[in-house]
């Protein structure tokens, strides 16, 4: 349970303790959000400006409720102080005579708020309640940012040992192949050469991944609307996987011909295709088939790429479109893959008041379907 | 010179293919496993005359696992992990290989293998 530390001080007795018996006896309702509800008050009191700095240094209060006037070091040089050491104190200002001068120049010292004396214990309540909704948002606030700052450190971390990973590998391989370590015939370094260029290929497309990643994501990406044939888009990602689905046996089938024209981006709708066709290969078995359904539906496309893979749990299922998200089996151990792939797709696919979901059996195959709004994709 | 046969287990298929041809060029003969599980397969019915562990495969510490399995067939027959452990972690592990010791492995050596240094180890634990 969060608390709020409260610092009052005056230099007259009556002010300190009425002002704490009101604040001790009110129940903070600032209508937030119910982690912050039934927050507790800490309050302290101090009747100089000296012993308040002393009690600032030694455990900082959230709130002050300061008194201009003090009998030594005054209530607006105290401000000034705390200003200079950036301390965010939420400060009250407490003055006999309310005048504009003393507002302006105690508001420009950091000072969050103001009070006329004599003042009622309903407007001590009040103007109490303003600072603590406003302290809270701004809990609130430094909560997020701290949150935000987390997620971009663990994604940076993740791709700096994902990029790290295969600079290792081609390393350890060039190390060897320099020193000739693994002997004088040629032949022995093939598989070293081969290994070594797909692990480079593997972190160029993840640093091409990531830069579309961050483009979507900062809305830098300039989108083209016009009419596509997503049939035509199709049929150019089957043509660059088919070297890979030939090898392998893999069967590729589009069951629609005739053009299909949808309000959207080019690349975008490349990016979208080129990934659910690259792993519907990728992920297939030998001799297997990968089969392109199309339907619409009202105002919708919907592609279903239906394959005969190797299938995911149902754990994994749910992991798939996070970042770096590789499935990790015995299947997929010699498969590439910078792990940003579905994550793209789900990001672009939301362009498009879309969708997509998946069905999935554990080595029968896996079913991604697209759905796709045909027109007024503007964002 | 009789061939000695080495025992390499690694899941990363780069090390293992890097480790294997390095161990392969200085003309020891090699059987490869993939997981700690086919290297435990392997260790059924075959008896390496040493062997090379990755510290973490399907387990946080498959190789020590394996290293105990060995040990357990023949004491004699030296094991060396590799791991990234340490230089990720500043943990050090104890090679000491007495009874106390509950690590069974006569080397550790960190991951960002210098060959040289495997293959001088490799030298020593046959001699």
């Amino acid at each position: 349970m969060e608390s709020i530390k409260v610092l009052i001080v005056d230099d007259e007795p009556g002010m300190r303790l009425g002002t704490q018996r009101v604040l001790k006896k009110h129940k903070i309702d600032v209508d937030i959000e119910s982690e912050y509800q039934g927050l507790e008050l800490i309050i302290d009191l101090a009747e100089s400006g000296e012993e308040a700095r002393e009690k600032i240094l030694a455990d900082k209060p959230d709130i002050m409720i300061l008194d201009h006037k003090l009998p030594g070091i005054q209530g607006v040089d105290l401000l000034d102080e705390l200003k200079t050491d950036k301390t965010d104190i939420h400060t009250i200002m407490v003055t006999a005579y309310a005048s504009i001068e003393v507002a302006i120049s105690a508001t420009k010292r950091g000072a969050f708020d103001f009070l006329a004396k004599p003042f009622t214990p309903d407007e001590l309540k009040h103007t109490f309640n303003k600072a603590v909704k406003h302290l809270v948002l701004k809990w609130k606030a430094d909560k997020l940012a701290e949150e935000k700052k987390q997620i971009r450190f663990e994604f940076i971390s993740v791709l700096a040992h994902e990029l790290k990973s295969p600079l290792a590998a081609v390393e350890g391989y060039l190390r060897i192949i320099d020193k000739r370590m693994a002997g004088d015939e040629l032949s022995g370094y093939d598989k070293m050469i081969k290994r070594s260029m797909t692990r480079l290929e593997g972190m160029r497309k993840m640093i091409f991944d990531i830069l579309d990643l961050t483009r979507i994501e900062s809305g830098k990406m300039k989108r083209e609307l016009k009419q596509v044939d997503i049939i035509e888009v199709l049929k150019d990602s089957i043509d660059s996987v088919s070297p890979d689905a030939d090898q392998r046996g893999i069967h590729i089938h589009l069951n629609r011909e005739e053009p299909l024209f949808i309000d959207g981006d080019q690349t975008e709708l490349e990016i979208i295709s080129n990934n659910f066709m690259t792993n519907g290969v990728k992920y297939n078995k030998d001799n297997g088939s990968l089969n392109i359904n199309l339907k619409e539906a009202d105002d919708f496309i919907i592609i279903d790429f239906i394959d005969t893979g190797i299938g995911m749990t149902e754990e994994n299922k749910n992991r798939l479109f996070g970042e770096f998200v590789r499935i990790k089996s015995d299947e997929t151990k010699n498969i590439t893959g910078s792990g940003l792939g579905l994550s793209i797709v789900k990001k672009l696919v939301g362009f498009y008041n879309g969708s997509v979901e998946v069905k999935t059996v554990l080595g029968e195959g896996s079913v991604f379907s697209v759905k796709l709004k045909k027109g007024d994709n503007n964002g | 010179m009789e061939e000695k046969t080495i025992l390499i287990a690694d899941d990363d298929m780069d090390l293992l293919e890097q480790t294997t041809a390095v161990v392969e060029g200085a003309g020891y003969k090699t059987i490869t496993a993939d997981s700690e599980k086919s290297a435990m397969e392997i260790l059924e019915n075959t008896q390496p005359d040493l062997a090379i562990f990755d510290l973490m495969m399907e387990n946080m510490d498959s190789g020590f696992i394996l290293s105990r399995k060995v040990k357990e067939i023949n004491h004699k027959i030296p094991v060396i992990i590799v791991t990234a452990v340490t230089s990720e972690t500043g943990l050090h592990f104890e090679t000491d290989n007495t009874k106390s010791s509950w690590i069974k492995a006569d080397a550790i050596i960190n991951k960002g293998i210098r060959y040289e240094q495997l293959l001088s180890k490799i030298e020593d634990l046959l001699k």
